[in-house]
């Protein structure tokens, strides 16, 4: 294989390899796709804070940190010091075990998501049959640790965001994992890899002009909506931050949790998050294929992280516009709204796969107006139903225009 | 004697059962009795994994039906903890022996 | 490279032993579940052990996702006062007789399995890719995935109709 930019790593992991005897390579290899992980995900956690106070602050027309290094560059490091010098406080009614182990838990859980994703052509720790169930799987273990930090903290208002937690994460892992159920039967694998070959631009344009992804057919617009409102609820985001709800009940879980256990719960929720853009990016805007054939000279894995970063960008957006939700909203939202959308979804994407083979203009823009309708026309009613007997908002010293 | 890997296996899956077992007959906790419930289930499919991985059967039978049996032990589980919650409900506890009368 | 299958076997067993035992014997509810879930785990870690990682995949999405969340969920919403009021077991009696129970179970059952020889048999089959497992389901074993689909719809809803508060007539009017 000749090395060029595409197959760097992997040229960069062999000729490290080599200073070691044959027996040795297995684990040399394996430890430096641990450290490659650690690494790239852990200064991408440290820089993803300052941009996301740096574009909140824009959103908010402020100027954001700017003290720390150039343009505040280096605020993370500053924060990381404090982080490891503060007290480390343990409440003494805490149930100690569960109350260290919680912090433990959602980062292993949060770097465990990693080994399946493909971050390139080459690029995939774990080439696993059932990738997609694996995510599903280490991706499980954020709920129990958020609820073990509610739970252990003995504390009112941790135990109501460990309740709120348990609810709200149950709740949107369904819409999340169907969400994620048409790009599996277009791929007709549960293999990330072959998700993102059944996306290739090889196999020809959308419409003639769009990228052959997911994200530009009607079920994987629907898809990707769907999943990105899930995964916001399932990484704790605003306006979905209900567990956290540092105005209402001052940061739930999160309360009697100081100094580095503090930062390593942020640590796993910010991987979480990059864990889930890449998953989404890999399901729905073809993972490491850059959109058209011609521009497949910059290596995939850059591909993969622009990905990865827009969807990041979105998620500070998000954050940055929408107000937090209430709780029986949030609930209602689920089940009502998203849950039979996404169920819906799996017809339209049945429907999308079986007409493939529909030629000529007038068949093609059948195929395309009916999968749209079978999207928008359960949205609409929905819609209407979720928001039934809610008039304008009227404020009580406010005057109604 | 010598011990084959599938005398270790059976072995963990009958301690298993038994573990569970223990805990359901010595506690009146109703969602105490459903995790040893859970258990024993768990100790059963662990059965039929192991005489995949030693047994003659090639096709992957066995391994579908822990799935299947995984699907139904998470039906199980709903079913009885809403039941648990109805009846907490009705009579403040959750406690077996207070669940003697069938009149609510 | 690969370690040999016997003592990863011997550790996998021992780990999920001790936590089950733990588990049925801890006094706190929540306690108990949390290291359940821990057995659980490890029973996920045996069926990676047999070569199915598949069924490990699902079992930690079910349980560990799924049925804990709601085990730790009915445990809360059941105990208002305090979740980590201890649960003893009803009577000494009755946990001796209990174990008793399971001890003797436990004796027939190793008793049975300890005087088993293993036939020498096939080689192990090949670790079942997940297309197979896949054209199993939608072929020779559809009408269980069918009949199983159809039960797991029939308990949700039956879940959420006994759990939802009964509408009592209302006295007021």
């Amino acid at each position: 294989m000749p090395v060029t930019l595409e197959t760097f790593p992997l040229a960069l992991r062999d000729w490290l390899c080599a200073f070691l005897p044959q027996e040795f390579h297995w684990l040399l290899s394996g430890l430096l796709v641990i450290i490659a992980i650690l690494t790239v995900f852990g200064l991408g956690f440290a820089f993803i804070t300052v941009a996301e106070r740096k574009f909140l602050g824009r959103f908010q027309n402020r100027i954001g940190p700017n003290r720390v290094g150039p343009f505040g560059l280096l605020q993370p490091f500053a924060d990381a010091v404090k982080a490891l010098t503060k007290e480390d406080i343990v409440p003494a009614t805490a149930d100690k075990l569960p109350h260290f182990l919680a912090p433990c838990v959602i980062v292993s859980g949060a770097l465990l998501c990693f080994a399946v994703l493909p971050y390139g052509r080459h690029l995939v720790p774990a080439d696993l049959d059932a990738g997609l169930l694996y995510f599903f799987a280490a991706g499980a273990f954020t709920e129990l640790a958020v609820f073990m930090a509610g739970w252990s903290s003995h504390n009112k208002f941790s135990l109501l965001a460990g309740i709120r937690a348990l609810a709200q994460l149950v709740s949107y892992e369904l819409p999340l994992l169907l969400a994620t159920l048409p790009a599996v039967m277009a791929a007709r694998s549960l293999n990330l890899q072959t998700i993102v070959g059944s996306q290739s631009p090889a196999a020809g344009l959308k419409a003639g002009f769009l990228p052959n992804w997911h994200l530009f057919s009607p079920w994987g617009a629907a898809g990707f909506l769907i999943f990105l409102i899930a995964a916001i609820a399932e990484s704790n985001r605003s306006p979905f931050d209900l567990p956290e709800g540092e105005s209402e009940i001052i940061a739930g879980h999160l309360t009697e949790y100081s100094g580095f256990k503090y930062a390593l719960f942020f640590m796993g929720e910010y991987f979480g998050l990059i864990a889930l853009s890449g998953f989404c990016a890999t399901l729905f805007l073809g993972g490491w294929q850059a959109p058209y054939a011609a521009l497949e000279v910059i290596p995939s894995w850059v591909w993969f992280g622009l990905k990865v970063a827009a969807l990041i960008f979105t998620f500070i957006w998000i954050r940055a516009t929408f107000l937090r939700l209430r709780m029986d909203q949030l609930m209602r939202f689920s089940w009502k709204f998203l849950l039979p959308l996404a169920l819906i979804n799996l017809g339209t994407a049945a429907f999308w796969l079986l007409t493939a083979h529909w030629q000529g203009a007038w068949w093609i823009a059948l195929r395309w107006f009916a999968a749209a309708a079978l999207v928008i026309a359960p949205y609409s009613i929905l819609g209407r139903r979720l928001f039934r007997g809610l008039g304008a908002r009227t404020y009580e010293y406010a005057p109604n225009n | 004697m010598n011990l084959d890997p599938l005398h270790l296996c059976l072995l963990l899956s009958a301690a298993l059962f038994c573990a569970g077992l223990a805990g359901v007959l010595s506690r009146s906790g109703a969602i105490f009795a459903l995790l040893g419930i859970e258990l024993m289930l768990n100790a059963a499919n662990l059965n039929f994994a192991a005489f995949w991985r030693h047994g003659q059967a090639a096709a992957p039978d066995p391994i579908l039906f822990v799935l299947f049996s995984i699907a139904v032990a998470a039906a199980e589980a709903a079913v009885g903890l809403a039941l648990v919650i109805a009846f907490y409900r009705h009579r403040r506890t959750s406690r077996l022996p207070a669940a003697s009368r069938l009149k609510g | 490279m690969i370690p040999p299958p016997l003592p990863v076997l011997a550790a996998i067993a021992a780990a999920a032993l001790l936590t089950a035992a733990l588990a049925m014997m801890l006094r706190n509810l929540i306690h108990s579940a949390l290291l359940l879930v821990l057995t659980w785990v490890f029973v996920a870690f045996f069926y990676l052990w047999a070569g199915a990682p598949f069924l490990a995949f699902a079992q930690v999405v079910v349980y560990v996702g799924a049925i804990s969340m709601v085990v730790l969920f009915a445990v809360l919403l059941t105990r208002r006062h305090d979740p980590a009021k201890p649960t003893r077991p009803a009577s000494l009696a009755r946990a001796c007789s209990a174990l008793a129970v399971s001890g003797g179970a436990f004796a027939v059952l190793a008793w049975a399995v300890l005087q088993w020889r293993p036939v020498p048999g096939n080689p192990p089959p090949a670790e079942p890719s997940v297309a197979t497992l896949g054209a199993a389901l939608a072929g020779p074993q559809l009408h269980a995935l069918l009949i199983t689909g159809v039960i797991l719809t029939a308990t949700l809803i039956g879940a959420a109709l006994i759990a939802s508060p009964v509408e009592k007539p209302d006295s007021s009017q």
